[in-house]
C-alpha cells in the first residue's frame, strides 16, 4: 500500500506563490504523469513529495504515513533526475549500493539487491565503470537502479529522458512502461512532452502556473479536454481551435463562425452550459476528413491547401476554414498540392466546445 | 583542343580556395614573438645570474662578470648555505629554517583547505539562515589590510597563550587564507549540479557523508588550486612568520634575511644567492609537480563534467 497522497500544499519562494492549496493522489501502484509547460511547478511538486524542497503548508502522505516532516530517506521513496545526477567519482557499483552503505545495510543483501537491479535494467557488463564512461541511456539505466535497489514502493521521476536524444528517449520510454508493469510501484513521472505523458500515465495532471488543470486518463485528458489550455497543450499538430458563438435555433444548440454553422446535436454538453455564449470549437487535425469522406460528415466545407507538410506516415495539410487558421492530417498516400481546393469535413460532436472568457468547456 | 581546355579548367580550379586556409607569417606575429621572447627573457635572467652565482666561488664572483657561467663550479656554496651560513651568532644555516617552514606550512595548508572546503560546501548546498550575510562577512575579509590588524592579534593571540608558539602562528595562516579559498570552494561547489546533492540526500548521506563521500572526492581539482596557493603563499610569507611565529619558530624566510643581511666585510655573494634558490625551491616544485592540475583546476569552474 504506498498511496502518495498532497494535501493543501502551498510552496512560496519569497513573495512567490508557486503552489497554493494543491491537493492530488497517486494511488497505490499508479503511474501518474505531471505534465505541464516549464515553470509551471510541476518539479516544485515533484521535490516537495521528496522532500528535497520546504513547505510552506499542508501535508504529504506516502503509504497511509504523514511524512511531511520526514527526511527523504525516511519517506520510501527512490529518486530519478533529469541529469542523472551520478556520483562522478564512484564506479556504478558503487553508485548502486552507496544508498544502502550509509543505511548500513550487510554486505550480502547490499550484493544481491545490485545484482537483481543490474539483471533488470541491463548494466551487469558497466558495473565496474565510472558514470564518465558511459552513455546517456546507461547513465540513465544506473540511475533508475539507484532507485530500484532502495526497494522502495514510489518511484519520483524528474524529467528522466529530456537529456537523451529522440531515439533513445524512445526506447527508454517502454523500459520504463516494462519496468512499471513489472515492478507495480506507484510511480509519480514529470515531464513536459507529452508523448511520455501519454504513453506512459495511468493518470495525466496537467499542471499550469501551479494549478492542476485536469486529472484524468491520457484518454480523457486527448478527447475531452476541460478547458482550452489543456485543449492546446495536448496533441500534436495542436487543436484547431475556431472562434465563433454558440446559439441556440429552435432548440437545437448551433456552433456559428464566419457564416458557417456547425450542428452540435450529438454534442455532449456539460450540465449547466449556457444556451448562448461566445465560444471556441476545437477539432483536432487527425478527427478531419477530406475528399467524399468529407461530405459523409455532419459538417463539410471547402478549403484551400495553403501548406503541405509531410512527416513520412501522415501528412498534415494548413488550410483555412470560416476564415481561420486550419489544420488537417491525412495519409501519406493521399496527395495534396498547394493551392488545391478540396472537401474538408468534421464532426462538431467529436469537438471540444470551450466558453470564449472562462476557457472552460461546455 | 579539348585537352587543352581541361588542362585550363584545372589550373583553375588550383587557384579556387580549397581545403585549410594556408597561414601566412606577417610581420605583426613577428613582432609579437620578438615581444614574447624578450619578455621572457627579462624575468629568466636574474633566475639564471643567481643560479650561476651560486655556483662559483667567491674570487670567481669577483673576477668574472655577472653573465659568465662558473669556469670552476662548486656546490659548497649551496652546502655552506644549508649548514654554516651565520644569522646573528648562530652559524646553523638554513636547515633550521626549513624545519619550521615545514612545521608551519604543513598544518595550516591543511588545515587551512580543510575548513575552507568544508565552509565552501556547507555555503552551497545547505542553504542556512544568514549563509549569505556570513559569505559577504568573509569576502570582506580578504580586503582588510594586514597592517590593521597586526596588533588586535598579537593581543588576541597572547590572550590564549599562543603568540609565539607554532600552532599560533598556523592559526594566523589559517584565518588570512580563509576567505580566498572558500571563494573557491564555494564557486567550484556551485558548479556542481544541485541535483548531485539531491540524490545524495535521497540515498540518506547526511551532512558529513555527502561532503567526505561525495563532495571531497570531486574536489580534486580546486584543491589542488588551494594546495599550490596555500603553500605557495605561506612558504613565502615573512610578516606573519617573524611577528607570530617567535624566534625558535622563524620561517626559513626571515633565516634567508638574517642571512643576506649579517656579514662582515664582503657580501657572501654565493652563499646568498645559494640560500635565495633553497628557500625558493618549495614552491618551484610544488608548481612543476601540480601545474597540469593546476590549469585544470582554474579551468573546472568553466567547464561542467
Amino acid at each position: 500500500m504506498a498511496q502518495v497522497q498532497v494535501r493543501d500544499l502551498d510552496i512560496s519562494f519569497g513573495a512567490l506563490k508557486v503552489l497554493e492549496k494543491l491537493n492530488v493522489t497517486a494511488e497505490d501502484g499508479e503511474f501518474l504523469v505531471l505534465l505541464g509547460p516549464s515553470g509551471c511547478g510541476k518539479s516544485t511538486l515533484l521535490n516537495a513529495i521528496a522532500g528535497l524542497l520546504d513547505i510552506n503548508g499542508g501535508q504529504i502522505f506516502i503509504g497511509g504515513k504523514n511524512v511531511t516532516w520526514e527526511e527523504p530517506k525516511d519517506r520510501g521513496i527512490g529518486m530519478v533526475f533529469q541529469s542523472y545526477a551520478l556520483y562522478p567519482t564512484m564506479t556504478v557499483e558503487k553508485n548502486l549500493s552507496f544508498g544502502l552503505q550509509v543505511a548500513g545495510v550487510k554486505k550480502d543483501e547490499i550484493r544481491s539487491r545490485v545484482g537483481r537491479a543490474a539483471e533488470i535494467l541491463q548494466i551487469e557488463p558497466f558495473l565496474k565503470r565510472k558514470p564518465a564512461n558511459l552513455s546517456g541511456g546507461q547513465r540513465q539505466r544506473v540511475a533508475i537502479g539507484r532507485a530500484l535497489v532502495r526497494d522502495v514502493e514510489v518511484f519520483l521521476f524528474d524529467e528522466p529522458l529530456s537529456n537523451l536524444d529522440a531515439k533513445l528517449r524512445g526506447e527508454l520510454r517502454v523500459e520504463i512502461k516494462r519496468l512499471h508493469q513489472r515492478l507495480k510501484n506507484t510511480v509519480i513521472y514529470v515531464t513536459h512532452d507529452q508523448i511520455e505523458a501519454m504513453t506512459l500515465a495511468d493518470r495525466i495532471a496537467i499542471m499550469r502556473n501551479g494549478v492542476i488543470q485536469q486529472l484524468d486518463t491520457p484518454h480523457i485528458i486527448y478527447n475531452k479536454p476541460q478547458n482550452l489550455f489543456v485543449a492546446g497543450f495536448i496533441g500534436s499538430p495542436s487543436m484547431n481551435l475556431l472562434r465563433g458563438q454558440l446559439t441556440t435555433v429552435a432548440g437545437k444548440r448551433v456552433f456559428s463562425a464566419g457564416g458557417l454553422s456547425m450542428p452540435l446535436d450529438r454534442y455532449e454538453f456539460t450540465s449547466g452550459a449556457p444556451d448562448a455564449a461566445p465560444a471556441v470549437l476545437g477539432i483536432r487535425p487527425e478527427h478531419v476528413a477530406i475528399g467524399d469522406d468529407a461530405t459523409k460528415m455532419p459538417f463539410a466545407v471547402e478549403g484551400e491547401i495553403e501548406v503541405v507538410e509531410p512527416m513520412g506516415s501522415d501528412t498534415v495539410a494548413w488550410t483555412k476554414v470560416a476564415g481561420q487558421s486550419f489544420t488537417f492530417r491525412c495519409e501519406s498516400e493521399v496527395q495534396l498540392h498547394v493551392g488545391q481546393k478540396l472537401k474538408i469535413g468534421f464532426d462538431p460532436a467529436r469537438g471540444s466546445l470551450f466558453h470564449e472568457e472562462t476557457t472552460n468547456r461546455l | 583542343m579539348s585537352a587543352a581546355t581541361m588542362d585550363g579548367n584545372v589550373t583553375a580550379a588550383t587557384k579556387q580556395p580549397t581545403g585549410p586556409k594556408p597561414k601566412r607569417v606577417t610581420i605583426g606575429r613577428i613582432g609579437l614573438y620578438a615581444f614574447l621572447i624578450i619578455s621572457a627573457a627579462f624575468f629568466l635572467i636574474p633566475v639564471y645570474v643567481m643560479l650561476i652565482t651560486s655556483l662559483k666561488d667567491m674570487p670567481e664572483i669577483l673576477s668574472s662578470n655577472v653573465l659568465t657561467p662558473p669556469l670552476r663550479p662548486t656546490l659548497q656554496p649551496w652546502i655552506d648555505a644549508w649548514l654554516h651560513a651565520c644569522t646573528g651568532g648562530d652559524c646553523s644555516g638554513l636547515s633550521p629554517g626549513f624545519l619550521n617552514s615545514v612545521k608551519i606550512t604543513v598544518p595550516a595548508v591543511i588545515v587551512s583547505i580543510g575548513i575552507s572546503s568544508l565552509t565552501g560546501y556547507a555555503l552551497s548546498f545547505w542553504n542556512y539562515k544568514g549563509a549569505n550575510f556570513f559569505f559577504g562577512l568573509l569576502i570582506f575579509g580578504a580586503f582588510v589590510p594586514y597592517q590593521v590588524v597586526i596588533y588586535p592579534i598579537i593581543i588576541g593571540l597572547r590572550t590564549v597563550h599562543l603568540f609565539s608558539t607554532l600552532p599560533g602562528i598556523v592559526a594566523v595562516h589559517t584565518i588570512f587564507g580563509m576567505p580566498v579559498l572558500v571563494l573557491l570552494f564555494r564557486n567550484f561547489y556551485a558548479g556542481v549540479p544541485i541535483e548531485l546533492f539531491k540524490a545524495s540526500r535521497v540515498d540518506g548521506a547526511g551532512f558529513w557523508q555527502t561532503f567526505f563521500y561525495i563532495m571531497l572526492p570531486m574536489s580534486v581539482p580546486i584543491t589542488t588550486v588551494a594546495l599550490i596557493l596555500q603553500v605557495t603563499g605561506i612558504w613565502n610569507d615573512f610578516l606573519f612568520g617573524v611577528i607570530y611565529a617567535g624566534r625558535p619558530n622563524w620561517p626559513m624566510t626571515v633565516q634567508l634575511l638574517n642571512i643576506v643581511k649579517t656579514t662582515q666585510g664582503i657580501p657572501q655573494y654565493d652563499v646568498n644567492m645559494a640560500a635565495t634558490i633553497e628557500a625558493a625551491a618549495v614552491p618551484l616544485i610544488i608548481y612543476f609537480v601540480s601545474g597540469r592540475w593546476f590549469v585544470r583546476g582554474i579551468a573546472a569552474g568553466a567547464v561542467k563534467g
